[in-house]
């Protein structure tokens, strides 16, 4: 190999490069986290149901929620009518967050993970009344 | 000429096609989930230093420099330091120029007809569309790295706002992602509208294009349409990145087909003229000072020449030139 050293290094660079999760995470992996649904006002709900389905509320909330902004503040929609057709008050804080009280356990959890910065915190306050 | 374009695009059909088959059988999700992206990393990987290992096998017996401008001779004839280097500070500049701003696909000339006129004008539009597309492919790498570790590296949280700076939609649309489908296209429709262009283009041109532009799409089409669950999403790419594979549940079809088009990229890069990347630093065009006249280069395989000498041709036939009578220097 001609330049054996230059060549070297610089191969030694890419791999550095490519292998950086591996090297970074070295061996420990991450498990999903598991937001929790221990508050006050869920545990009192008679049917442990969000305004849609779990799934669709764990993939799509962010739209939904954007959405839900749109009516509400946009349009003066205040009503949301969910798949099975139950009437819903569209607020972030009066109704997600009167069951999701628990902001740090619930919302921060899967956003840390994911490394997701919403900005609903730009305007609204944690029921527990500090702003973050 | 259109078969070329017909194969490349339909092989990368059958690739989602089969990602999609694949993700609808539950047993065979960890295999395209975390069996295809080890093999097609381990692929690159070795595949890569292999190729640079055997370039660098392969002697380059004399400099050929590309000469971009005028080459270092008198003092009062303007020298162009970094077109035509003659020292190792001048290769360095030449070799950053080419690696971080595409300069020899800035120097891009056209040559044209224009009302009876023969003119050399220079053209931009390749250089524009080559560095968009490859810098927001590395700021989308980079922002990726998210998924693969964690805690999540202070720089990638700061690429990733600024990258989302304007906050459209929820989730933000990257301007990375605009430029990409932009610049993709753009070079697509190069080689697709250009006769030229069209008539030189070979499967393995279109082939990454058409790959590229399935991954983006793939990715864009998971971001914003076909939602997924994203933590689902990181414990299998930290999984895989700390060799504790798992195969989460609740993770979309689409997810399958965005990781089958990115491992046949991975897998493919070696064998393809995307070794560019590695090749760029190895192209003796480039990475050569041009001291072809200043400096001394012996060939790397001349053998000393086998010399005779009159002596030696003396001693070897001494007894018959004695015998017919010839003169000899030494008896």
């Amino acid at each position: 190999m001609y330049d054996s050293g230059k060549v070297i290094i610089g191969l030694l660079i890419f791999a550095g490069i490519f292998l950086f999760p591996f090297i970074y995470d070295h061996g420990s992996p991450a498990p999903k986290p598991k937001p929790s649904l221990d508050t006050p006002a869920i545990k009192a709900l008679p049917e442990k149901k969000c305004v849609e389905d779990t799934q669709f509320m764990i993939t799509t909330h962010m739209q939904f929620l954007n959405d839900w902004r749109d009516q509400a503040l946009r349009d003066g929609n205040r009503w949301y009518v969910n798949k099975e057709g139950k009437k819903i008050w569209i607020s972030l804080q009066n109704t997600c967050m009167k069951c999701h009280s628990n902001k740090k356990d619930f919302c921060d959890k899967c956003h840390n993970y994911a490394a997701v910065q919403p900005y609903c915190w730009d305007c609204h306050y944690d029921p527990n009344g500090s702003k973050l | 000429m259109i078969t070329r374009i017909i194969v490349a695009f339909g092989a990368v059909v059958g690739i989602v096609i089969a990602a999609l088959i694949g993700a609808s059988v539950p047993g065979l999700r960890p295999l395209i989930g975390v069996a295809l992206p080890y093999v097609a990393f381990a692929i690159f990987l070795v595949g890569f230093i292999l190729k640079v290992v055997n370039w660098a096998k392969s002697p380059v017996p004399f400099r050929i420099p590309t000469t971009g401008g005028q080459e270092f001779s008198l003092p009062w004839i303007k020298w162009s330091k970094i077109d035509n280097p003659s020292t190792t500070g001048g290769v360095i500049m030449r070799m950053f120029f080419e690696v971080c701003c595409f300069r020899s696909l800035f120097r891009n000339m056209r040559t044209d007809l224009r009302s009876g006129w023969l003119i050399h004008h220079p053209t931009k539009w390749l250089w524009l569309l080559a560095l968009g597309f490859h810098y927001s492919f590395l700021i989308i790498a980079i922002r990726h790295l998210r998924l693969f570790v964690q805690p999540v590296p202070g720089f990638v949280e700061t690429l990733d706002a600024v990258d989302g700076m304007f906050q459209i939609g929820i989730p933000p649309i990257y301007l990375t992602d605009i430029f990409i489908l932009l610049c993709v296209t753009g070079l697509l429709i190069r080689r697709l509208c250009l006769p030229k262009m069209r008539f030189m283009s070979l499967v393995a041109d279109y082939f990454p294009l058409f790959l590229i532009l399935g991954i983006v799409i793939s990715g864009l089409l998971m971001r914003f349409v076909y939602r997924v669950d994203i933590t689902a999403v990181k414990a299998l790419a930290t999984g895989i990145a700390s060799f504790h594979p798992v195969m989460p549940e609740g993770i979309g079809a689409i997810f399958f087909v965005h990781i089958a088009l990115v491992s046949t990229l991975l897998a493919y890069f070696p064998f393809s003229k995307l070794m560019h990347m590695g090749g760029v630093f190895m192209s003796p065009t480039r990475n050569l000072a041009n001291t072809n006249r200043m400096a001394y280069h012996e060939n790397p395989w001349r053998k000393p020449p086998k010399f005779h000498s009159y002596e030696e041709y003396e001693d070897m036939y001494r007894d018959y030139m004695k015998e017919a009578g010839l003169p000899l220097e030494r008896e």
